[in-house]
């Protein structure tokens, strides 16, 4: 300790220095604690924020997906890399399905040949209409919101999903009838 | 043809039963295996033959991928010190048998050296050797870098650091939940556990088999079978879209492999009554929690009243039992489940997607 302690104006001996008392010793203590205290609490307040980052390259949550007529029967894979999405064209409706797998959020691949969307990571297999038959996916891949412009174009809203096992695929926000 | 049958042998469908009996051959014959002529002539046979096979393209290229050249030299290496700890513990047995204290308690292996020079003028060199053998390596290998990280695409097949590989391959018979949280949890905490748990004395500071065969082989079989055997499986025989590929293989992206799997409510309620599944998802799934809850309580409960069971309980006492036995059950739903996905496409015996539970 070499800074003099200065308490009353007076600068203390050596003696009263190197002994300091009861008194002064838990006042030594809570401004320590104080002290650690607040620096914990900015880093992690740091930290939270960090959470956020100020630029964000996520894609956006809800695209114009063009005209119904633009779509074949079958699967289509235009928006897969942009946005996440396939659109899916099965007995006159249009339905938007969810690229990530329900097991553990990987990302499947369409096999034209097989007629299946297969997953890379544990081999998940799902029909073309999302339902899972094969691998460890527990459910069928995710629906999201798809309605009609009033000009005419399909729009797909990604912040709401529909979810065949709690039997939200019936619901006729989850497909369009063309 | 031979290639043909290895590819076929390799499945894990047929090799984990191989390697399973392997390995309790290898508990049981540990003396054989434990001798220096065994390993030579395991050497002797291995390595041509190894040769033998990269002449094969398929296996050239699955063995000389970057990613995977550490991976066989650490495979070596944990065969040579597997080996070693059963040769030092067959030589220890050998000699406990003739009245001898093991060869770790003779008085010139008790006897001390200092830290400084013997110690650190060890750890040096191997320091050196060490970064020299890292720095040749990463001149003639290069880093495999890949394309910039993308949301909506994933390589194929995507795999995980080799170490993980093994977690992997578990996750294709569980739940997420199960298999990346709830079982690495229980595999933690229970390796955490085994200095509480086991209150045996034998075998602290010298190798042996004889006087502790159970821990061991729970360990090993735990260790060896269902953890370096997954990830061998992983590193070398899963190509695209996660399907399995022999060694000899080519990896085609279009072989196609049936795995349709049904949940066991499924069997039980369409195919067994043959009517309809019920509304209620508990009702629904009775069948697998029934079991679920007999799989966790009744062999403990059981074993408990065997004789050797009731030796134990009485020597370590109940809650130390009861979580061994705990521990022992969660690690044979892994083999469990592998052998009901093989026969009978089993999916999940809990499945309750409504609320992300599949057990």
């Amino acid at each position: 300790m070499n800074t003099l302690a200065i308490k009353g104006g007076k600068v203390m001996s050596e003696e009263t220095k190197t002994n300091i008392n009861r008194r002064e010793f838990f006042s030594y203590l809570t401004v320590g604690w104080v002290a650690f205290t607040a620096a914990v609490a900015g880093l992690l307040g740091l930290t939270f924020r960090f959470t956020f980052p100020n630029v964000n390259f996520e894609p956006e949550m809800d695209f114009l997906a063009g005209n119904p007529a633009d779509y074949e029967e079958g699967v289509d894979e235009r928006w897969k890399v942009k946005y996440g999405v396939w659109i899916i064209k099965l007995e006159g409706r249009l339905a938007a399905l969810s690229n990530i797998c329900t097991h553990l959020g990987c990302i499947p691949n369409w096999l034209a040949g097989e007629r299946k969307f297969k997953c890379p990571c544990h081999g998940s297999g799902f029909y073309q209409n999302g339902i899972n038959f094969e691998g460890p996916a527990p459910r069928p891949l995710e629906r999201f919101k798809i309605t009609m412009t009033p000009e005419g174009t399909i729009k797909v809203d990604k912040t709401k999903i529909y979810r065949y096992e709690k039997g939200q695929w019936d619901n006729p926000e989850s497909y369009l009838e063309v | 043809m031979i290639k043909e049958f290895i590819n076929y042998i390799s499945d894990p469908i047929r090799s984990f039963p191989i390697m399973a009996i392997l390995f309790f051959l290898q508990m049981k014959f540990y003396r054989t295996f434990g001798t220096k002529k065994f390993y030579a002539l395991l050497m002797l046979i291995g390595i041509p033959l190894v040769f033998l096979a990269a002449t094969d393209p398929n296996f050239l290229l699955i063995l000389t991928w970057p990613d995977n050249v550490p991976i066989s030299l650490l495979i070596l290496s944990l065969g040579f010190f597997t080996w070693l700890s059963f040769h030092k513990a067959a030589v220890n047995d050998a000699r406990i048998e003739a009245g001898e204290p093991p060869v770790e308690g003779t008085p010139e292996m008790r006897e001390k050296v200092w830290c400084w020079p013997n110690l650190v003028y060890t750890e040096l060199f191997m320091m050196i050797a060490a970064t020299v053998f890292l720095i040749a390596w990463a001149i003639i290998f290069k880093a495999p870098l890949e394309e910039p990280a993308n949301p909506t695409w994933a390589p194929n097949p995507a795999k995980a650091p080799w170490y993980f590989l093994g977690l992997q391959e578990m996750l294709v018979y569980f739940d997420p939940w199960m298999a990346g949280v709830v079982l690495p949890g229980i595999i933690v905490v229970g390796l955490l556990a085994i200095p509480y748990l086991d209150t045996n004395p034998k075998g602290n500071g010298y190798y042996t088999i004889k006087e502790r065969p159970m821990a061991i082989s729970l360990f090993l079989f735990g260790f060896l079978v269902l953890w370096i055997f997954l990830i061998i499986i992983g590193v070398f025989m899963r190509g695209p879209n996660w399907t399995f590929y022999g060694p000899f293989e080519f990896w085609d992206f279009h072989k196609v492999q049936a795995a349709f799997n049904i949940n066991l409510s499924e069997f039980f309620w369409v195919k067994g009554l043959n009517m309809p599944m019920p509304r209620s998802i508990f009702l629904r799934e009775i069948v697998g929690i029934v079991l679920t809850f007999a799989y966790l309580s009744l062999p403990g409960f059981l074993f408990s009243k065997m004789k050797r069971g009731k030796e134990m309980l009485e020597r370590i006492g109940n809650i130390r039992y009861y979580f061994l036995v705990f521990l022992v059950l969660s690690m044979g739903t892994l083999p469990i489940k592998m052998v009901l996905r093989w026969l009978f496409s089993l999916k999940y015996i809990i499945a309750m997607p409504e609320f992300e539970f599949n057990l």
